[in-house]
């Protein structure tokens, strides 16, 4: 088989369009995380945010319905904790502000998971400083319609 | 699209002065996300309660700005210290600018 002109370029733009795919995928991956970062920045005011220690967030290890994923944060003495779906197409879910006749600094809602992804709270503790944890949540069924 | 929206609360009706109590509230809401389409492929538009409030006796305690990933029929659990005999007051907002309000009161024995 000789190759004219016409086939070797349809051979290359397949290739180049399969080159592409992939990096278009990381790219709106990495465009989401930004995404996330922006978030938190703009709830910490640009503070550092430590992991870890002083933020609770409890949720199913497995969700069979994206639709009600019941979870649960608790930060003692937070003034406000933010939490955060990085997978879902608008990854904020909410922010709680806690007032002074709170018994304990807790609070449990049921939310929306588009798929499995590490849900994330940050809290801003009574001293003013930030905390933030993560938790891996796997969904069998995405909750937002689409 | 707010139609049959009903704020569910349960308050005890008595704690004793200063005692934890836990207050759970669900409120009938279709919640819809902004994300899902009809059967022509068109998008359905956003239509949430985007915020929640809960005060004492005028005494803010819990304020939650809510976003479309909150489910259908949006459910909140929390705690409070309550100090006195008084009334809670629960305030959501929706999209369209309706207010759904309700009042439990608490006496202290």
């Amino acid at each position: 088989m000789i190759l004219d002109r016409r086939d070797v370029l349809a051979a290359g733009a397949a290739s180049a369009v399969a080159g592409i795919l992939p990096w278009a995928a990381r790219a709106q991956e990495a465009e989401a995380a930004k995404a996330v970062d922006d978030l938190i920045a703009e709830f910490t005011g640009g503070a550092e945010v430590t992991e870890g220690d002083g933020i609770t967030l409890d949720a199913p290890e497995i969700a069979e319905n994206g639709n009600t994923v019941p979870i649960s944060v608790e930060a003692e003495g937070a003034s406000e904790i933010l939490v955060l779906a990085p997978g879902n197409p608008v990854p904020p879910v909410a922010t709680f502000t806690f007032g002074e006749l709170v018994g304990k600094h807790m609070a449990s809602t049921r939310i929306r998971l588009a798929k499995t992804q590490d849900i994330t709270a940050i809290a801003k503790l009574a001293d003013g400083k930030f905390v933030r944890t993560a938790r891996n949540v796997k969904v069998t069924i995405g909750g937002c319609g689409g | 699209m707010a139609d049959n929206v009903k704020p569910r609360v349960r308050v005890p009706k008595t704690a004793k002065a200063g005692e934890v109590i836990t207050i759970k509230t669900l409120i009938s809401h279709q919640m819809e996300s902004g994300q899902r389409k009809d059967q022509d492929g068109n998008v359905i538009p956003r239509s949430i309660i985007n915020h929640f409030s809960v005060s004492f006796n005028g005494t803010p305690v819990l304020d939650v700005k809510m976003e479309p990933a909150i489910s259908t029929n949006p459910y909140f659990e929390f705690e409070v210290a309550v100090p006195e005999s008084g009334e809670f007051l629960f305030t959501w907002k929706d999209d369209d600018g309706s207010v759904y309000e309700d009042r439990q009161s608490i006496e202290i024995s």
